[in-house]
């Protein structure tokens, strides 16, 4: 899973592989954080224009 | 009681109804949680599974569930990245619906593996190159994604949503959850591919061996095609039971007629696409190996020609035929059908690339495999049932998850604008009205 | 070539030989460390990493025939080296193949019990620890120190007793030598054979009894090129390294599937 587990080969197989794992999740961990401090902001702000 | 956290503009069972069904389902998902620690504690022996069947019903269970639930990300797909927008009634149901048969999938796996604190090896020393490695880690991943759609359903709860960072949280993800349902996809593919890689690449096993291009075997294809096609199917048949158990219209007709014509195509193309394979197998794959298609469905007590008959031509043709044609869509009856008969055809075809797979013998000398899943097997395999018709409970009584239905079932004694007084929410005892949850 | 000196373990069975005594698979079981209960009586849930199978040929009297069939782990090679069946469906890098030895290995501390590869193999030659291991009072005094046991919820297989391997290979070293003799590293079950019929050997070196019995053809996956030997299921391209010999045909017609009218020719294996 890491570069640093002991059987982690720098080949076609793991680059591939992992790449669009921690791709994904690098994705999903951004978007999340975006998320949580722009509501962090708006909510500090009283912000409430918005209505869905 | 419980008023306060019900919806605004919908009308609910009285409390303690709510409580005596949850608790009823309550009962039998604590038979399986108990049948589930005997497993844990006691170990492998408390299956009927043997060295001849080192995979039976649970990985049966955990392939029909992500199938199924492939709706979740088929119809996320459609809605936001092909901008499908009256999808937007019935999208909540999917996640839910998704993010219930995910996290029973991800239970199933963790009873199903013989040394369950070790589960996290699958991760740590992953094999890159097995599709056991791949299912894991884009289940797992998407199984964060459907937590990422279900959690702003959560905040539009009336309680949550007064805080103002949950109602600022809830309404930011929605915003953003074009990224998080292409994300999705994107995962949903690989996975639900490789569900199907499990079986397609097993190359000492000629009723499951499919070629392929590159590393993907056929059955990579297919089984992200099917579970496309017959996800949505699901969704909406678990629409149409909560909606009778409900006695509500819940989501308009145009939402379900739109989802059920996109299914009806993809399974129409699915069902052509799997007769191809299925074709190419029995005259060039198996007998390469040495075996003709009926030395696979002859001399045992359960699987005969029948299976794949009613696996394409009942449970695929008849249905695609049926939701591809208005008259069909729109006839209540049809519907049913066909959204029923597709469900028990995907389900039919993930029994048969797990449990046929084992059963059929390869070495000459051996004879047909059969098995029947033990009590523990069984109730394991209920608990995630129990689990999902307890959460659609609770979602559909606490959570907007339709967005029509104060629309489609106006409320005669309180109207939805006059909510704003809390306590007048609570619901007129209506036994008729509303009895009960759905199943799922 | 860095492989050119890599051995390829293997074995040969002549079932001529093979009266089906079972020393095999009582050798096995005591060297290994294999695991028993009260009640054996469900082979399904038997560890048996050499098992001996009883075949016939179908025939009535006067020309009944049977013959027995030890099958042990084939340490399969697959299409290419390390290409078995069950390595490379592990999810958790948990059964390897040795490029060194030719051995398929099984880490049981690796394994969490997933059962996939148990799937993949078409010998049934892997079996899974639904128990954990209970030894009769005072038995445990009598197992290997060599072999570990193996708790419950793994999986377990014939290693072509692997210690053996590291043993005389330690020996040997000690003896200031790298190589090992023939005769240095035999599994327990050819060495408790009483009719010979099991033989071992590296199938790399023409000098071992097993190179010259099978004649393995290295253009083809190690095809046998002796006419009367075979390996169980050939055509699906696993490419064991256990050859067996047997003079009767409907013995080797027996090793592999055959469309009704196809004779037993040499067929290609399918990914070729």
């Amino acid at each position: 899973m890491f570069p640093f587990s002991f059987e982690w080969i720098w080949d076609m197989g793991h680059v591939v592989f992992m790449g669009g794992l921690w791709y994904a999740l690098t994705i999903l961990g951004i978007g999340m954080t975006y998320c949580i401090i722009k509501s962090a902001i708006d909510a500090s702000r009283g912000n409430d224009e918005h209505h869905h | 009681m419980d008023s306060a956290l019900i919806p605004r503009g919908v009308k609910r069972c009285p409390f303690p109804q709510f409580i005596l069904f949850v608790a009823i389902v309550g009962a039998v998902l604590l038979w399986g949680v108990y049948a589930m620690l005997l497993c844990w504690f006691k170990g492998l022996n408390q299956t009927n599974m043997n060295d001849a069947y080192g995979f039976a019903l649970w990985i049966w269970a955990d392939l029909a569930v992500i199938a199924v639930g492939g709706g979740a990300f088929f119809t996320g797909l459609l809605r936001y990245i092909f901008g499908k927008d009256d999808l937007k009634n019935i999208i909540n149901y999917a996640v839910l619906i998704g993010f219930i048969c995910y996290s029973s999938a991800l239970l199933i796996l963790a009873i199903d593996i013989g040394q369950p604190l070790r589960g996290w090896f699958i991760f740590w020393h992953a094999n890159v190159h097995s599709m056991l490695t791949e299912v894991a880690f884009c289940l797992s991943c998407y199984f964060g994604v459907l937590t990422i759609e279900y959690i702003p359903l959560i905040l539009e709860n009336r309680q949550i949503d007064r805080v103002p960072f949950f109602h600022h949280l809830g309404h930011n993800m929605h915003e953003t959850m074009a990224v998080f349902a292409a994300t999705g996809a994107f995962l949903s593919f690989f996975h639900q591919g490789s569900l199907g890689g499990v079986a397609g690449v097993l190359f000492g096993r000629p009723f499951a061996f499919r070629e392929g291009i590159l590393i993907w075997p056929w059955t990579f294809f297919l089984f992200t095609w099917s579970a496309a096609a017959c996800g949505p199917c699901f969704t909406i048949l678990i629409t149409k039971i909560t909606e009778t158990v409900t006695r509500k219209k819940l989501v308009k007709d145009s939402a379900i007629e739109l989802l059920a014509k996109i299914s009806g195509w993809m399974l129409l193309t699915y069902s052509i696409a799997k007769t191809a394979d299925t074709w190419y197998w029995a005259t060039v794959t198996a007998p390469s190996m040495g075996q003709t298609l009926m030395d696979f469905y002859s001399n045992n007590p359960l699987y005969g020609i029948w299976i794949l008959i009613l696996e394409i031509a009942i449970c695929g043709f008849v249905p695609a035929f049926i939701l591809i044609t208005k008259k069909g869509r729109k006839n209540s009856l049809a519907l049913w059908i066909a959204i029923t008969l597709a469900t028990i055809g995907v389900c039919i075809n993930r029994w048969v690339m797990v449990l046929q797979v084992m059963a059929v013998p390869v070495l000459t000398f051996e004879s047909w495999f059969m098995y029947f899943p033990s009590w523990q097997e069984i109730a394991t395999t209920i608990l995630p049932v129990a689990y999902g018709v307890i959460l659609i409970a609770i979602s559909y009584r606490y959570l907007p998850v339709f967005p029509n239905e104060p629309e489609l079932n106006p409320m005669e004694t309180l109207p939805a604008q006059e909510t704003e007084k809390e306590e007048a929410v609570e619901p007129s005892v209506d036994l008729e009205q509303e009895l009960k949850p759905a199943e799922a | 070539m860095k492989h050119k000196k890599a051995k390829k373990y293997g074995m040969v069975i002549d079932l001529d030989k093979c009266t089906g005594c079972g020393s095999c698979m009582v050798a096995c079981m005591a060297e290994n460390n294999v695991p028993f209960r009260k009640d054996e009586s469900n082979k399904l849930l038997s560890i048996t990493w050499m098992r001996v199978y009883k075949l016939t040929n179908g025939k009535p009297f006067p020309n009944t025939d049977i013959c027995y069939l030890p099958r042990p782990c084939m340490h399969c090679e697959g299409q290419h080296e390390g290409h078995s069946p069950c390595v490379t469906v592990c999810p958790a890098i948990a059964t390897d193949y040795n490029i060194e030895t030719g051995i398929v290995s099984q880490i049981y501390t690796r394994c969490f019990g997933c059962r996939y590869c148990m799937a993949s193999c078409p010998y049934h030659a892997r079996y899974f620890n639904w128990w954990d291991p209970v030894w009769p009072d005072g038995m445990e005094k009598y197992l290997s120190p060599n072999v570990s046991p193996r708790m419950r919820g793994v999986v377990e297989k014939c290693s072509f007793c692997f210690h053996k391997y590291q043993l005389a290979k330690e020996k040997a070293f000690m003896k200031g030598r790298r190589e090992l003799k023939e005769d240095e590293y035999q599994t327990a079950c050819t060495q408790a054979c009483p009719a010979d019929a099991i033989t071992f050997g590296d199938l790399n070196n023409p000098n071992h009894a097993v190179y010259r019995m099978a004649k393995p053809d290295p253009k083809h996956h190690g095809r046998p090129t002796n006419p009367h030997a075979f390996r169980l299921l050939e055509r699906l391209g696993t490419n064991p390294k256990v050859y067996y010999l047997s003079s009767r045909e409907w013995v080797r017609r027996a090793g592999d599937n055959y469309l009704e009218n196809e004779s037993i020719a040499k067929k290609p294996a399918h990914h070729e």
